[in-house]
């Protein structure tokens, strides 16, 4: 099987990683895939750079052991996840999320899902420097919320 | 025993990125984390019970009731904000 999570600080080639992820499949009939960038502002403030860190090999896990209970909840043929991790941007790309499968509906979910989970149970840190110095970003509890529509506690977010 | 503590984010800009504490068997990451809080005026600060944090043992998200076993990985860190 092909390398299911990535890790690094490399950018990813959307057409690449998606092509990878279905190639020699011909069962595959829908491919669904999620890109995160870098935003220039954030509560209309400038964002000039963003810093990514990561808790290695617990974050390699954590992804495997997702994309795991997404093999068994969707049916879907196949999943990947690149995280970038660093000093990005505004604009660059940060995570990928692709998912295959035979129809579409159970790729949305899986995707989805995938995100849901990624954002509030693997092991990143993103810190955002402004005009006005350097501050680590906030966990949302909408984020929570998002996952426990899959019937997943979290309580990461205030 | 001996309890290697890793932090991440803002918990390690204040405490540095691992330290290393005796702690009795049948310790939990709870009375760990309490443990800790005693170190200096700035563990009192980032670990204090007023801020929600996050842990894990042997590089597993966890709860702070969790005994930790002899030659185990903790890691205390702040909530996760990746994606």
């Amino acid at each position: 099987m092909s390398v299911r999570v990535r890790i690094g600080p490399e950018d990813f080639d959307l057409s690449a990683e998606v092509a990878a992820l279905h190639a020699g499949d011909g069962a595959v009939g829908a491919v669904v895939s999620f890109v995160g960038l870098v935003r220039d502002r954030q509560d209309g403030q400038g964002i000039s750079r963003m810093e990514l860190e990561h808790y290695p090999g617990m974050t390699e896990n954590a992804i495997e052991a997702m994309i795991d209970a997404a093999q068994q909840r969707f049916q879907i043929h196949a999943a990947r996840v690149v995280h970038r991790v660093g000093v990005l941007e505004p604009l660059e790309q940060i995570v990928l999320v692709a998912v295959s499968a035979a129809h579409r509906g159970q790729a949305f979910e899986a995707c989805e899902f995938l995100m849901d989970y990624l954002k509030t149970q693997a092991p990143f840190w993103k810190k955002e420097h402004t005009a006005d110095g350097a501050r680590w970003v906030d966990a949302r509890s909408s984020d929570d919320t998002a996952l426990q529509r899959w019937g997943v506690a979290s309580a990461n977010g205030l | 025993m001996n309890v290697q503590v890793h932090y991440f984010a803002s918990l390690r800009e204040a405490l540095g990125a691992t330290e290393s504490v005796e702690v009795a068997a049948g310790t939990t990451l709870a009375g760990l984390r309490d443990l800790l809080l005693a170190h200096s005026p700035r563990h009192a600060e980032v670990l204090s019970r007023g801020r929600l944090l996050r842990c894990a043992l042997d590089q597993r998200l966890c709860d702070e009731s969790t005994v930790i076993a002899a030659g185990a990985e903790v890691a205390f860190f702040p909530p996760v904000t990746g994606g």
